[in-house]
This record gives structure tokens, C-alpha cells and sequence, in this order.
């Protein structure tokens, strides 16, 4: 809710002013030709980027994923590599190349949780984990955890299907519901206290080993203990 | 009063012998106690865990409190938990205090028997209760899976899908097994209402039956004990059972109690809301079930997957890592005194135990065999540690399964050296003196002593 709310309030306090797609054309050359080609169409290092929709491209800046690092690691989440105002021109560039998805509209406060329950269960669980904490895909990628990414980004993703993820088509009202109940699945309630990573039973059973056993281990030993100077003598049997 | 009774039962000689039992003093003996009191903590949250939960498949509409659910189908079953842990007053907790019990439980059992097999307990006379206590092991790791896939959740659901998948695997009777089980292709309607009748009624009873059983032949054999001071196969030195065993025992209860409620009401487990209702055409991803069972789930995950037809039937691959290497396991380990005792042509009575060093190719064994379980169950959680570690899971995979060749035998090796060290050293691992110690010789000069 939270991270809702500053984003939120990062939204409306950016310029308002519309972006530039020279400026964005600039950092492009600076930072994604290399991969990317002069004129995004793809080169030995990077996919064309003609036609990916201002969505693509918002969502892989927003969450730090480009520019890549290491093209031959499963790009990741990361701290953003440029601020609201640079992000921004730079997807009027890219989106000004072809025809492509726009950056999707999402106001979890109308959203219909239980549809999206369902929607998330049927869809994402299978490679995100039943409570959207992430899990492996296939042989060498992970579905990432859900629980920190924002509401515009999630929306982003499932239109857009980044690396190993397949692209959704859902109604707009339906990708709201789901979006809605991913940013309800972030902040569940915890009636039972502690949440432990919510990974499930790998934590837990950790947890009762280390914790539990460990301290039962320790108690025994303490209930048990050898009294050296007892004064009753040892019975025999 | 206990005249009176005395007088009608004549259980006064019987009772007043059974006071005086004596229990040696080491508190790795106090290791098996506590799975017995985990157990009983079992019994008391689950009689209540029974008053609210619905063993039934039936399709019911959710209109509770947790927002993200309303309105949706769901089995009565799920929704009873869901009651249970946002409106039934304690519920939450006493399911919670179940399932931190649950996992404990198998743990304690675990360690117990570690602490038999490393000193030998298990040795004529003892090979009865061994077979027993192995019993005991499998009935409470079964009834932690059934318990586990009561709440019909989708992430139990999908662990109730594995095991139905490798039953189907068995050559020839996979099917008929199958269908005795589940009663049907899965899902089956009434697999919740079975899995509930073998978790409250089949599987304790078995339990309390094997218990009893266990605590009966250790009375009658009594304790075996460490070697020490005018301790001989012919008696046991400790504490008599009144008055001193009993505080011990009852402190150990009530603070075994103590973490269970600890773990239960500020560490939260299993919170299935959050993983929503099972629904079969969900096709979830690898799910990891809870600890002992991972290495079940370890062994699918790491074993190629080959497949063979063997007079014109198709053995899919599920049927060796698993069924053929669990049920290797579970015989090789129920058989160990008899293995035992083939390999060292020891017949004899031992009342008195080993330290594990004593018997180096025996600890060498075990840790080897630990090391394997061990490697198998962290197996069963690669994608998690994939994604905790950000190491891809094929890597994973396949440094698990070299592991799974070179490690125990890596380790037992190096535990036997331990054992050939220990042996020449003579001081207790943990207890061992720093330093040399000096003696004064009359001569004024100082010399070591070793
Ligand atoms: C080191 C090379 C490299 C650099 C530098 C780089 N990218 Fe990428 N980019 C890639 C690769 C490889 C992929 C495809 C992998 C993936 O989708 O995870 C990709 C994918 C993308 C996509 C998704 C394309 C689609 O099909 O939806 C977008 C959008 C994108 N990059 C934008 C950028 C932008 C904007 C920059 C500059 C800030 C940039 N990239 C810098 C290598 C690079
Ligand atoms: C086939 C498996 C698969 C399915 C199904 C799937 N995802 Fe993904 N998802 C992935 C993978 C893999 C990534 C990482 C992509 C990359 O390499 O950048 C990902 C990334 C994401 C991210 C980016 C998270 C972040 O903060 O970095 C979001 C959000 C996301 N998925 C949401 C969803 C939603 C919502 C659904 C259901 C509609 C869904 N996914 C279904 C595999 C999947």
C-alpha cells in the first residue's frame, strides 16, 4: 500500500512538462545503441526495439532491468539507472519507433480482489508461486517475486511478457483486478505473526529445525545436565 | 484410598517397582521424551483443530473476512480453515502450534534416532523397539503429509498431485494402488474426507498403539547407558523414576509446550489464505511440501528422467527416486541391527552403549547416510534457493547430483578419521582441555602430562 502511495505521489509531482524524445535520443545513443542499434533495430548484442510500445520500455527502465549489464545473465531488478524525467523521454524516443502497447492505466482502489485472486491463480502461480514470492521457470530462469514491484509495472509485464515470461491479453478491467489483488498479495494480512519470507515450507522448515529443534536440543541439555555436587547418590537397578 | 485400590487391583508391587525404574542421566536419553511430548501437544491442538475443520470436498461460496477470497468457490474444507484462522477465537494459533508441533515432532524423532544409531542402542536386546521406532518414524512423517493436505489449498494440492502421480508410477498395481487411495483419477472428491480419516483416526491410533509399545518394551528391557564408573551390562545407574525423573520429565513437557506455543503464536506458518483454494486446472509450479518430506520431493527433482518399458509396461520415471530409493531407504534403515550383526558376528547383549567414536565404521555409515538424506532435501527446495541465491536451478540440479555421489562418501570418510582421532585423544569432542596441563616434578623442573 505503501509503495502504492509513493508512487502515487511520485506521479504527480514529476514535471509536467511533455518529454522530449530528442533528449531521449541522446541518452539512447549514450546508453542503449551499443545493444540496441543506431536507430533500434537490433544488433548482435540486443533485440530491435521497433514497434515494443511505450509499456516495454517503461517497464524495463522502471525496474532497472535495462540497461543490461551482463547480456548473458536473465536481466533482474535493480535501483532504476535514470530518474522520472530522463525515464520518461527516453520512452517517448523508443514508443516513437513503431506502433506498440501504451503504458497501461491501474487504480487498485476499484479493483475486484477476488476476481484477481483468481486470474493470478490461474495465470502467474504456476511460475510465481502460489503467494507471488517467485519460484524457478523451466531450466535456467526464475520468476521473480511479486512483492516489491509497483502496480503500473506488474500491469506492464503482463502485457509486455519480459524474458522467459509469456505476454498476456486481458480486458482492461480484468488486468486491474489482477494487478489490484498482486498489490493486496504484497501487503496480506499477517494475523499469525512473523512472515517468514513467505517462501513457504523451506522457510519453515528452517525455522523448526534452527529454531525449534535447536532450542529443545538446548533444553534437554539444560534439564539434563550432570549435577556435580548432587547430594543424593545414584540410584541402581 | 490407595489402600483401597491396592486391595482391589493389587497393583501397589507393580506400581511401586515401576517408581523406582531407574533413568540414567545423560540428556541425550531426554531426546525421545521430547518427540513424546510434541506428540501430546499434537493430540491437544488437533482435538480442537477438529471441532471447526470440515473433512469435505463439497463446493461452498466464501463470504468470510478475508477480502481477496469472497465470493469465490471453494471446497467446505478450505473454507473451514479459512473460518479457522480468521474467526474461530484461537484458531489461528492452535492451527499454527499444530503445524510448528507437526514439523518438531518428525525432527525430535529424527535426532532420537540419530542418538540410537550412534551409540549403538539399537543392539540385542533392542532390535524390537528399533523396528518399532522406524515404524513410528514413517507414521508420523505420514500423518504430517496428510495433515499438510487437509487444508485443500493450492499449494497442498499440489504436493496431493505429486503423491498420486508417483503411487500411478508403481508397475502393474500403480493403479489399483491409486484408486484404493484416492478412489478415483485425481482429483477425487473424496480424497479430503480419507486423508482426514487416516489423520485423526488410523495413523494416531497406530501411533499411540506403537508408542505404548515402545515405552512398554523399554521399561521391561530398561535403559541402556553410557560406560562409566561401576556402570555394567548387568545394571543402570541414574536417578530413580520417583521422585527425580518425574520433575524432570514434567519440566521437560511443560517447556517443550512453551516453544511449540512460542513458534505458534509469533511465527507465522502456513498461511493459506494467501495461496488461495486448490483448483485442479491450475497447473502450479514446483511446490515444496514440508521438510520431511523434501527429500521425496528432492529425489524426483534430481533423478534424470528416464523412462523404461519392462515387459511391454511403461515405468515412468517417478517410480525409482520415488518409490524404489524411499523404500531402499526406509528397509535398509529398519534392517540395520540385523546388518549390524551379520557384518560384526556380534550376538551378544549390550546394555551398555557406544560412544560413536568407538565404532568408527558404524558413525562413518551414518553420517553418510545423514549427509545423502540431507542433500536430498535440499534438493527438494532448489528452486528457492535458485531464487534466493540467484544461482540457475540446472546448476543447482546439477551440483546436487554430483554432491549426491562424492559428499557422503567424503564425509563418512572424514568422520571415520574423526572417530581414529577421537579415539587416540580420549577427551570428549566438546569437553576437550586447552593446552597441556604441567606437572611439578620433585625435582622442581615442570613436566607435561598427557
Ligand atoms: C548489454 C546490452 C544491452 C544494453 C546496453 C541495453 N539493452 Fe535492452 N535488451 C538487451 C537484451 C539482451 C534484451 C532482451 C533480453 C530480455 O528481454 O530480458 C533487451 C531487451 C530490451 C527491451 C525489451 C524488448 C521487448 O521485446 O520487449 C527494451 C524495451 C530494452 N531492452 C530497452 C533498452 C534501453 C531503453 C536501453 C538503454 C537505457 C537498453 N535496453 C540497453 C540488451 C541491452
Ligand atoms: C512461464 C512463467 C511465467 C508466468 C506464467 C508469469 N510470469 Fe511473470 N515473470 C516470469 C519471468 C521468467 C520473469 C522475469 C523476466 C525477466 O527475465 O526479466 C517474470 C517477471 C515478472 C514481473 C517483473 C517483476 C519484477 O519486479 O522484476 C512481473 C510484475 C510479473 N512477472 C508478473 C506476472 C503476472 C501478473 C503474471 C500472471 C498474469 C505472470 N507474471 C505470469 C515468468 C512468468
Amino acid at each position: 500500500m505503501l509503495s502504492l502511495v509513493l508512487w502515487a505521489a511520485g506521479a504527480s509531482v514529476a514535471p509536467a512538462q511533455e518529454p522530449d524524445p530528442a533528449e531521449g535520443r541522446e541518452l539512447y545513443i549514450d546508453s542503449c545503441a551499443s545493444c540496441h542499434g543506431a536507430e533500434g533495430e537490433g544488433a548482435e548484442h540486443g533485440p530491435s526495439l521497433v514497434g515494443v510500445g511505450a509499456a516495454s520500455v517503461d517497464f524495463y527502465l522502471r525496474t532497472g532491468r535495462m540497461p543490461l549489464a551482463n547480456e548473458s545473465q536473465q536481466a533482474v531488478k535493480k535501483e532504476p539507472a535514470f530518474d522520472d524525467a530522463q525515464i520518461e523521454s527516453l520512452v517517448a524516443y523508443v514508443s516513437s519507433l513503431g506502433e506498440g502497447p501504451p503504458i497501461p492505466e491501474v487504480d487498485t482502489a476499484t479493483a475486484e480482489l477476488s476476481a484477481g485472486q483468481e486470474l493470478f491463480r490461474d495465470n502467474c502461480s504456476a511460475c510465481h508461486g502460489a503467494a507471488g514470492a517467485g519460484g524457478a521457470v523451466g531450466s535456467n530462469a526464475f520468476a521473480p517475486s511479486l512483492l516489491e514491484t509497483d502496480p503500473v509495472q506488474i500491469a506492464e509485464a503482463t502485457i509486455v511478457g519480459p524474458g522467459q515470461m509469456p505476454k498476456f491479453a486481458f480486458e482492461e478491467e480484468a488486468l486491474n483486478d489482477l494487478v489490484g489483488y498482486v498489490t493486496y498479495l504484497q501487503d496480506v494480512p499477517e494475523p499469525g505473526g512473523e512472515d517468514i519470507g513467505r517462501v513457504g515450507p523451506v522457510a519453515e522448515g528452517f525455522v523448526a529445525w534452527v529454531a525449534g529443534m535447536g532450542a529443545l536440543i538446548a533444553i534437554s541439555m539444560f534439564v539434563g545436565r550432570k549435577r556435580e555436587r548432587s547430594p543424593a547418590e545414584p540410584d541402581q537397578a | 484410598m490407595l489402600k483401597w485400590l491396592d486391595e482391589r487391583l493389587g497393583a501397589g508391587h507393580w506400581a511401586r517397582k515401576g517408581l523406582k525404574k531407574v533413568f540414567p542421566d545423560h540428556w541425550a536419553f531426554l531426546l525421545g521424551e521430547v518427540a513424546l511430548f510434541c506428540f501430546v501437544v499434537l493430540v491437544a491442538t488437533g482435538v480442537y483443530l477438529t471441532l471447526f475443520f470440515r473433512p469435505d470436498a463439497t463446493p461452498v461460496i466464501y463470504d468470510g473476512p478475508y477480502r481477496a477470497l469472497r465470493g469465490q468457490e471453494m471446497s467446505a474444507a478450505y473454507e473451514s480453515v479459512l473460518r479457522l484462522s480468521f474467526e474461530v477465537r484461537a484458531g489461528l494459533l492452535m492451527r499454527q502450534i499444530h503445524h510448528w508441533a507437526a514439523l518438531i515432532f518428525v525432527a525430535s524423532i529424527v535426532v532420537h534416532a540419530m542418538r540410537v544409531f550412534f551409540t549403538g542402542a539399537f543392539r540385542k536386546p533392542r532390535e524390537i523397539n528399533w523396528l518399532v521406532g522406524v515404524s513410528l518414524l514413517i507414521f508420523a512423517i505420514g500423518m504430517g503429509f496428510t495433515g499438510y493436505s487437509l487444508p485443500d489449498d493450492l499449494l497442498s494440492g499440489t504436493g496431493l498431485r505429486i503423491a498420486y502421480s508417483v503411487m500411478l508410477s508403481i508397475p502393474f498395481i500403480g493403479p489399483y494402488i491409486t484408486f484404493l487411495v484416492f478412489g478415483g483419477e485425481f482429483p477425487t472428491e473424496g480424497i479430503i474426507s480419507r486423508l482426514f480419516v487416516m489423520h485423526v483416526m488410523l495413523l494416531p491410533a497406530l501411533v499411540i498403539g506403537l508408542i505404548t509399545v515402545h515405552l512398554g518394551i523399554l521399561w521391561r528391557q530398561k535403559h541402556a547407558q553410557f560406560r562409566g564408573p561401576g556402570r555394567t551390562e548387568g545394571n543402570v545407574v541414574g536417578k530413580a523414576f520417583w521422585p527425580s525423573q518425574v520433575f524432570k520429565s514434567t519440566g521437560l513437557m511443560l517447556l517443550v509446550a512453551a516453544v511449540l506455543a512460542a513458534l505458534g503464536g509469533l511465527v507465522q506458518i502456513n498461511g493459506v489464505w494467501a495461496y488461495g483454494p486448490f483448483d485442479p486446472t491450475a497447473v502450479s509450479g514446483p511446490a515444496q511440501p514440508d521438510w520431511y518430506v523434501g527429500w521425496l520431493e528432492g529425489g524426483l527433482r534430481l533423478f534424470p528422467a528416464w523412462e523404461w518399458t519392462l515387459f511391454g509396461v511403461t515405468i515412468p520415471s517417478a517410480f525409482v527416486p520415488g518409490v524404489v530409493i524411499p523404500g531402499l531407504v526406509f528397509t535398509i534403515l529398519a534392517l540395520w541391527p540385523f546388518i549390524e550383526q551379520r557384518i560384526t558376528k556380534d550376538y551378544e547383549v549390550h546394555n551398555l552403549l557406544d560412544r560413536p567414536r568407538d565404532v568408527p565404521w558404524r558413525t562413518a555409515v551414518g553420517t553418510a547416510g545423514f549427509l545423502y538424506m540431507g542433500l536430498l532435501t535440499i534438493a527438494g527446495g532448489n528452486d528457492v534457493l535458485a531464487l534466493t541465491f540467484n544461482i540457475p536451478v540446472e546448476g543447482i540440479t546439477w551440483f546436487l547430483r554430483v554432491a549426491l555421489l562424492v559428499v557422503p562418501v567424503v564425509g563418512g570418510m572424514i568422520a571415520y578419521r574423526v572417530c581414529k582421532e577421537l579415539q587416540v585423544g580420549g577427551d570428549h569432542p566438546l569437553r576437550r582441555r586447552r593446552g597441556t596441563v604441567l606437572r611439578r616434578t620433585t625435582s622442581g623442573g615442570f613436566e607435561e602430562v598427557h
